[in-house]
């Protein structure tokens, strides 16, 4: 179980990633996607997921029990090669619902203190 | 001239998802969880097969988003639920088919867009809603 005193808590990223065009790119051909010049919608998520997975072990959540159940995007501008995100994550709710752990915790991604993209994950844990 | 109008029916594409596609995505996302690449660890957690990543699945649908409304950059919002499993056997090809449907024509002049996602007969995203720029 997650420890009820962490909702609400805010997590500011303690590093942050320079974005390369190769993983723009390799994430866009995945999915078809040509147009490389911005990152894909999605493309967040390999960032705001690791940052989400990392906070809620060490807050000493059964990762290998979660499977993700909800996912939401805000995007301000498309990321482009080269910004340098920080990721801080949020532990928006925790709940219990039949047994399995519903968290969800937002990753808000800053170019410098420009707010680029937000992500939600709603994560769920098998009991 | 507006892409959208209210009620317009966007039309389907079908996107064909195997085994070389989730190694990619894993490659190109890091998520590396073996249920979606080993079928004898999918079984020991109790899943009928290997499954796509949701968030492929997700990522598929936000190209069809970006195809209907003229690029990525047109994307602003796009949220879903999990609701289904894409289950993909060995050795074939599963068909994931996108639709859509323009839902509401924003006061800020975007259009918010429900997205359907079907896999073998079956709703795979629950409540798939995005908003565009309708330009």
């Amino acid at each position: 179980m997650l420890n009820p005193d962490l909702v609400g808590r805010t997590f500011p990223g303690a590093t942050s990633t320079t974005v390369s065009q190769e993983s723009i790119t390799a994430f866009a051909a995945v999915i078809g996607e040509s147009d490389t010049s911005v990152a894909t919608p999605t493309y967040a998520i390999t960032i705001t997921l690791e940052q989400s997975q990392k906070l809620l072990q060490e807050s000493g959540l059964d990762w290998t029990r979660v499977v993700h159940g909800e996912q939401r995007f805000e995007i301000k501008r498309p990321i482009v090669a080269g910004d340098n995100l920080r990721c801080d994550s949020t532990i928006e709710s925790a709940r219990v619902m039949a047994g399995n752990e519903i968290v969800t915790v937002r990753g808000d991604l800053f170019n410098g203190s420009e707010l680029v993209v937000s992500t939600w994950s709603t994560l769920v844990v098998r009991a | 001239m507006s892409r959208f109008t209210l009620g317009q029916e966007l039309p389907p594409h079908t996107f064909h998802i195997n085994r070389a596609l989730l190694v990619a995505y894993a490659n190109a996302s890091g998520d590396q969880n073996p249920i979606h690449q080993d079928e004898a660890f999918a079984q020991s957690v109790g899943l009928p097969d290997v499954i796509a990543h949701g968030m492929l699945t997700m990522a598929l649908a936000s190209k069809y988003l970006a195809d209907q409304a003229g690029g990525s950059s047109a994307v602003k919002e796009f949220s879903v639920r999990f609701t289904k499993p894409v289950v993909v056997p060995a050795d074939t090809e599963v068909e994931l088919i996108v639709s859509g449907k323009v839902s509401e024509i924003t006061e800020a002049g975007d259009a918010k867009i429900d997205i359907t996602a079907i896999c073998a007969d079956t709703k795979v995203l629950g409540m798939a809603k995005a908003i565009v720029t309708n330009a």
